[in-house]
């Protein structure tokens, strides 16, 4: 059976796939662990610093437990896919590669408006940011396109290319249906609510009223320490993992609404510190050999 | 002659920067082409988002050569110096010129520099304007980022197009190379297009689907928009801001108009269009205007439409104009080969989902009633040492009440304006005769009634005025803060289905951040009036008494924007108050959130008294760290709070003096004019103050200003020079007869002013001879008029028996007395009314008189007598001027 993109939303992630390979690209699993977006993957992140080349191409799942709506709202999720690219150093040609990709899921350019809007990004948690664009089809963000300037409070050298699809999105635009759970999973006729309604239904209800408060407050000091752990013991990986942890929990008590607006700097200040902790951990474990093999790279 | 073009090719331009980097591309240009003495006269700079291109008409082949001399050290200086000096000029030592300077013989060198083929110039010039290029933010990118020192450009830059004539200004800027080929459309125009020069650009643009004049493409976009509405029967309600920003997003604009789903209408309209125009860029439609007939809808009972803040695009008035229509118009930047039917279907799927969750949070935030979204600003910080939103509140309700009670604001007396006067009067509110809103209920006593309601009514307008701020929809749209307070107290409705609040309050949640900007409207109606000024005196002084006033460039709490909020809502609304008092009130409410705040961190002030009441608790005092000390800790700071209340009253004073100043310069009035009215003292009321300055300016500025103002100065340095002090302290009528009674030089004068005029009317005055000269009783005839002038003429004598006056004035020092005698009760008692026009133009008759004693009569005469008595009758006309204005500040 031959595939289609445009009907099936497995099919437009195996075409995105196949695209990216071609170019290059490491094909990658997902990280194994709750994060808000494909951004926190260590190989974004942590591949991000540093001198080496580095092209990869990933499906992420995101959590983000405030935009649960109990499966209710046709466009909101608290658990979602993101598609990403990364290519460091970012490659001249990276916007028509960018809108390549779009025709081989099937947006042809010249009937779809096609936009790049100004938007930059900035993630105070990572201690990074970035300048690019939300890319429009149609007036619909589909892509976050940035250009890494810092990671982990480092500068980027080179800079990465980062391009995240929103996959539910697109997948939507491409099938023409108003809800996401009407989305054809497989082409065949299963649908992405007959895989996922419940579990949104599920899980917003766990996120927003059953999550013990108290244990994801144990929860978040002990990612806390743990983090600290590995970074004495010098594993900045594990390290990293903690950071991530930290920074999911701390989502979790938002939608619980247990944090009020003073604490909530502090909080993100706390989950900040891991973060960059582990990325200067990283550097300073890496920077010896990466100085040795690039020597016009300074960390 | 050749024309010189210049394109950058980037990545998608943020459509925000692009004005400026036209502006910065210009400036740079100029000043490469200046520094090498070439005039541009003819620029033209235009961006697309992805290229800016500048094209500069007519420059020559090459520079003119010039000869620059350069003056170096006098003959005879070491022959290190004259070295040197060679080496910096370029020259030999047998190429320099003696020449005289002050009869000196000093060296010069005289460098000929050679005309430059204007396109090296140009290729020198290139790479220093990229250089040098600022943006917002820029950034690095691709493999030469690998260093930080790479060029930063807004977003990675792919090409340069240089040519001069028809000829490539060759030049490389970090590996990119100039040439003479572009590119065109993104998606409409594929391969590469060559340039020819400056003549072919745009035409070759055009071509290839990039309309590069910005300012073609904004005309396009206004006018196809306009016609997309109207054809479907509606109008584009315009916003020149979404104008340009689609200009900059497209580089082939195609507007397209596009429908939603009806029931979204039953959104406010605000919300609709800051959808559509923020998170989508798209224009909104209204309905074709009907004439007249509508009904008014409940909203906008003033006629006042829905708000619009000076940053919030323009809304459709529910009155005159037509309401929203369920259409758009977005901006595509494509001819599609389905005439825009996928696009117009993709823009309208996102409008749905984006209103969607508008409507959600509308529906959502109404659930709960205001009432109980305030409460959650107890949560809410609004400065760590002023305490929370809460706290904020309370104060500004007190506050909003304490000026109406103390008739600083007041029923608007206007019978135009909505009836004020009690239950009865005015739009019936539905809830008036609800027994669930009791708490602004008219209050019983039949004077004060109308008072006191309104002064419920603005407490209870300010207790909600911050409630929105904690709603969803301000969440997502902070711009929309009080317009949405004031649409869900309006939408608000209690147990029996009766709306909860009426219109005055609903009106105040709404408008009481008003004034914003400028151009922005000033609140009006007594219950805003009374919140909006309650709630700007608040945060001043809240900020003043905690010594956090703003300084140089540095405003971060905006006080400068609520100062002028406040004068222009005293202003307008010719509120009467002194300004000490309102300033001393609203910092007195501070001292409670002040107090609390500073002693947060050993709890609440009242539990560490009890922990000290109990001192058989111990335990508590260790875990709280609260004791004896804390009380001395609670007075020390309590005393500090109260002398910082005080430190605040003069800087507020001088602030608001500072504001008044710099807006009444902008409004064209002369800040000599203003000071001239301060120097008086001990005015404080705004209203009184500014009615003063603009009399006066309107007086200087006749001839009869001018002139008096001349007079003046020649007084008042006369004065001066004789050092005549001990003068009648310049007005106000009150208080000084005592003091300067026992002076010597200006008693006469001083004393008769003092006594209390037997008819205050200037007619009767006018009447009485002054001199001292004359038998006041001579000319009486009529006997009711006897004991007026007896008791005249009695203090007549009473004055010459003080200082002997008993030489005879000569006519001008006479004719002059005469008309301070007339003008100044006139002066006064026009004051005392308050029009300062009048009191004016009973000083201006003092200027032909003025001039004339001047003109006959020798002050410093040979008798000492005559000599005090005419000092002291300038010292007089001093006076008289000053109870007018201290003229001594006055330019000119």
């Amino acid at each position: 059976m031959t595939r289609d993109p445009s009907k099936s939303f497995q099919d437009m992630i195996l075409a995105l796939h196949d695209f990216w390979s071609a170019q290059g690209c490491l094909i990658l699993q997902p990280y194994d662990m709750r994060m808000g977006a494909g951004t926190f993957h260590t190989a974004t992140t942590l591949r991000a610093l540093g001198p080496e080349p580095w092209n990869a191409a990933f499906v992420q799942p995101c959590r983000r437990p405030t935009d649960g709506r109990y499966g209710e709202n046709p466009n909101r999720l608290q658990h979602y896919y993101q598609y990403q690219v990364i290519l460091k150093p970012s490659p001249p040609d990276i916007q028509e590669l960018y809108l390549e990709s779009l025709r081989v899921i099937g947006i042809d350019p010249l009937k779809h408006d096609i936009r790049f809007v100004e938007d930059d990004w900035e993630s105070p948690t990572l201690g990074a940011w970035g300048l690019g664009w939300e890319v429009w089809c149609d007036g619909m963000e589909v892509t976050q396109f940035t250009y890494f300037q810092q990671m982990g409070g480092f500068d980027c050298k080179p800079v990465a290319g980062e391009l995240t699809y929103g996959l539910e999105r697109l997948a939507m635009y491409i099938q023409g249906v108003d809800n996401v759970y009407d989305l054809d999973f497989n082409g065949r006729g299963v649908t992405y609510g007959q895989v996922f309604l419940e579990n949104e239904r599920q899980m917003s209800k766990w996120n927003f009223e059953v999550a013990d408060t108290d244990a994801l407050f144990d929860l978040f000091n002990k990612a806390e320490a743990e983090c600290r752990n590995a970074l004495e013991a010098n594993v900045p990986i594990a390290a990293y993992e903690q950071a991530v942890e930290a920074s999911h929990i701390f989502n979790l008590l938002q939608a619980r609404g247990v944090i009020s607006v003073q604490e909530r700097a502090s909080y993100m200040g706390r989950v900040r510190d891991l973060a960059r902790g582990s990325c200067e951990a990283h550097m300073a474990k890496e920077a010896a050999g990466w100085a040795e093999k690039f020597p016009e790279w300074s960390a | 002659m050749s024309d010189f073009l210049l394109e950058l090719r980037s990545e998608e331009i943020p459509a925000r920067m692009q004005a400026g980097a036209r502006g910065e591309l210009a400036r740079l240009f100029r000043r490469e082409m200046e520094a090498v003495g070439l005039t541009v006269s003819e620029l033209t700079v235009w961006s697309t988002p992805r290229r800016l291109a500048l094209i500069a008409r007519d420059l020559p082949q090459a520079t003119e050569a010039v000869s620059e001399e350069a003056k170096g050290p006098p003959e005879g200086a070491p022959d290190a110096a004259i070295d040197g000096f060679c080496r910096k000029s370029g020259v030999t030592r047998d190429q320099l010129e003696l020449r005289d300077v002050k009869g000196r013989n000093t060296w010069f060198a005289v460098i000929e520099k050679p005309g430059r083929a204007v396109k090296d110039v140009l290729a020198d010039a290139i790479p220093a304007i990229i250089r040098d290029f600022s943006w917002p933010k820029s950034m690095r990118w691709g493999a030469a980022s690998i260093s930080t020192e790479s060029l930063r450009w807004v977003r990675p830059l792919s090409g340069i197009v240089a040519l001069l004539g028809d000829e490539i200004v060759e030049c490389e800027v970090h590996g990119v190379t100039s040439g003479a080929v572009t590119l065109g459309h993104r998606f409409h125009h594929s391969g590469e297009i060559t340039i020819s020069g400056a003549s072919d650009y745009v035409g070759k643009l055009r071509a290839a689907h990039v309309i590069v004049d910005h300012e073609e493409r904004q005309d396009m976009i206004r006018q196809l928009a306009g016609e997309a509405a109207r054809t479907a029967g509606f109008a584009l309600v315009e916003d020149e801001g979404l104008v340009v920003e689609n200009a900059g997003l497209t580089e082939w604009p195609v507007p397209l108009l596009g429908r939603f789903d009806r029931e979204f209408l039953d959104v406010p309209p605000e919300v609709i269009q800051l959808t559509a125009r923020v998170n989508q860029k798209y224009f909104v439609c209204k309905k074709p205007s009907p004439l007249q007939g509508r009904g008014r809808s409940a909203a906008g009972a003033e006629g006042v439409g829905p708000v619009t803040d000076s940053p919030h695009p323009p809304t459709p008035s529910p009155e005159g104009e037509g309401e929203l229509a369920n259409a758009f118009v977005c901006t595509a930047n494509i001819e599609s080969s389905d005439c825009g039917a996928a696009i117009v279907d993709g823009n309208r799927k996102v409008l749905a989902a984006r209103l969607a969750d508008a409507r959600f949070f509308w529906e959502q935030d109404r659930k709960t009633p205001l009432a109980e979204h305030a409460k959650k600003l107890a949560r809410i910080t609004f400065h760590e040492k002023l305490g929370t939103v809460a706290d904020k509140v309370e104060r500004v309700a007190k506050l909003a009440r304490w000026l109406v009670e103390e008739r600083i604001v007041q029923s608007s007396p206007s019978p135009m304006a909505r009836g004020t006067s009690g239950a009865g009067g005015g739009v019936a509110s539905p809830t008036e005769s609800d027994p669930s809103t009791t708490s602004w209920s008219p209050s019983p006593s039949g004077l004060g009634e109308d008072r006191a309601r309104l002064a419920d009514l603005a407490e209870q307008a300010a207790r909600l005025c911050k409630a929105d701020l904690v709603t969803e929809m301000v969440g997502e749209f902070p711009e929309l803060q009080g317009v949405m307070g004031g649409y869900y107290a309006r939408a608000e409705v209690d147990e029996n289905g009766l709306r909860r609040w009426p219109d005055e309050v609903a009106d105040a949640i709404r408008d009481h951040y008003k004034p914003v900007g400028q151009g922005d409207d000033v609140p009006t109606a007594p219950v805003t009036v009374a919140v909006s000024l309650a709630d700007k005196l608040d945060t001043l002084a809240g900020f003043f008494v905690i010594g956090d006033k703003p300084s140089g460039s540095k405003d971060p709490f905006a006080l400068r924007r609520a100062e002028l909020g406040i004068i222009r809502i005293m202003t307008a609304n010719r509120l009467r108050a002194g300004w000490n008092a309102m300033h001393a009130e609203a910092s007195e409410g501070h001292y409670e959130t002040a107090l609390a705040a500073k002693l947060e961190r050993y709890g609440p002030i009242l539990s560490g008294l009890e922990v000290y009441r109990y001192p058989d608790r111990p335990d508590q005092d260790e875990e709280y760290g609260r004791g004896p000390e804390q009380i001395l800790d609670w007075s020390f700071e309590a005393e500090r709070i109260s002398k910082g209340i005080s430190a605040a009253q003069v800087p507020l004073a001088d602030f608001l003096i500072d504001r008044l100043k710099v807006q009444q310069r902008e409004a064209g009035v002369r800040h000599d004019l203003i000071d001239a009215v301060f120097a008086l003292g001990g005015e404080d009321d705004l209203v009184r103050l500014l009615a003063r300055v603009h009399a006066l300016q309107a007086f200087v500025t006749t001839e009869d200003g001018a002139n008096l103002l001349a007079g003046y100065k020649r007084a008042a340095n006369i004065l001066k020079k004789e050092d005549w002090a001990n003068q009648p302290s310049p007005l106000q009528g009150s208080g000084r007869s005592d003091e300067v009674a026992e002076g010597v030089g200006d008693v006469s004068h001083a004393t008769l002013d003092d006594s209390p005029h037997p008819n205050p009317s200037p007619e009767g005055e006018g009447l009485l001879p002054h001199t001292g000269d004359e038998d006041p009783l001579e000319n009486v005839d009529d006997p009711d008029m006897r004991a007026v002038y007896a008791a005249a003429a009695r203090d007549a004598s009473a004055r010459e028996a003080h200082n002997g006056l008993s030489y005879t004035p000569e006519p001008a020092e006479k004719v002059l007395i005469e008309a301070l005698d007339a003008a100044e009760p006139t002066a006064a008692s026009a004051i005392e009314a308050e029009d300062f026009a009048a009191a004016m133009s009973a000083l201006a008759s003092l200027r032909m008189p003025i001039d004339a004693f001047f003109e006959e009569v020798t002050v410093n005469a040979d008798e000492e007598i005559k000599r005090r008595a005419r000092l002291d009758l300038l010292a007089r006309f001093r006076a008289a001027v000053h109870n007018v204005a201290d003229f001594s500040k006055i330019e000119g």
